[in-house]
């Protein structure tokens, strides 16, 4: 089995087995340091699939920001939330057949889909993706409005998270 | 490189299956942004297997997947100031019990 196989299996076991830690664990700090490890399984894909900046991008904004301003969240608001309620609802068996249904729907999409098989061939020798992705993202023939569009997204919603965060009381 | 494209494909098939799980069934309203944060990661996952594996050269899934970046972090942004806001006005963050707009 060559190299890059081994590496993805192991990444997806890592994977899953922290997204299943994730959604069960009870301590939501727990949770949240498993997202941390599924967040980085997820970077080493990207490596996988050779997008550097992406793989890059995922642990500083995910892991760096992401996850801890979720650490940051569960510090402000536990109290004694873990011990007084159950983790998950009492019907979670109806969302566990849902979960699986939806999983066999779309492996079953997947795996009928011609051409899924396919191995990747080799980026072309002169092809810079990083410099490809830069001139994508600010090229008005190409995806400028879009990025456009995002950043004042994420401005406004960081101007709405102060608003709505700030405390009234003083 | 010569892992079949549909591996990452029931991969991040998975990965979101398990996010749907943990949003469904959680009861503390940060889990299940946890959840959230799963499924658009699996989002991610195959914007970008896609984009290596039809054509490098076009940078439509990585520049998609740069924007949901940004959208992932407005979200939890928003999210997590939402939490914090009605767990100062009602000191719970379990769903069931923030049930001001149920009728």
């Amino acid at each position: 089995m060559p190299a890059e196989q081994i590496v993805f299996l192991l990444c997806a076991a890592l994977i899953l087995v922290s997204a299943v830690m994730v959604v069960t664990v009870r301590n939501l700090v727990h949770a949240a340091l498993w997202l941390v490890a599924a967040l980085f399984g997820v970077a080493v894909l990207y490596a996988v699939l050779s997008a550097n900046f992406l793989a890059v991008v995922q642990i500083v904004v995910y892991i760096g920001a992401i996850a801890i301003l979720f650490l940051f969240a569960v510090m402000l608001t536990r109290r004694d939330l873990v011990v007084r309620t159950p983790g998950m609802r009492g019907s979670w068996w109806i969302a566990a057949v849902l979960a699986l249904l939806v999983l066999g729907g779309l492996v079953f999409l997947i795996v009928n889909q011609p051409g899924v098989n396919r191995t990747a061939l080799a980026i072309p020798a002169g092809v810079d993706t990083l410099h490809a992705l830069g001139n994508a993202l600010v090229s008005s023939g190409q995806y400028l409005l879009p990025f456009e569009v995002s950043s004042i997204l994420l401005l406004a919603a960081l101007v709405g998270a102060v608003y709505l965060a700030v405390s009234r009381k003083s | 490189m010569n892992i079949p494209l549909s591996w990452f494909l029931i991969l991040s098939a998975a990965l979101f299956c398990i996010g749907l799980f943990g949003v469904l069934t959680r009861k503390n309203a940060i889990a299940i942004l946890l959840g959230v944060e799963l499924m658009l990661n699996a989002v991610n996952i195959n914007l970008v297997a896609f984009w290596r594996y039809l054509d490098p050269s076009k940078m439509a899934g990585q520049a998609f997947a740069v924007i949901v970046f940004a959208v992932a972090a407005a979200e939890v942004a928003v999210g997590l100031a939402l939490i914090i806001s009605v767990y100062r006005k009602r000191s719970t963050i379990v769903a069931d019990e923030i049930d001001l707009m149920k009728w």
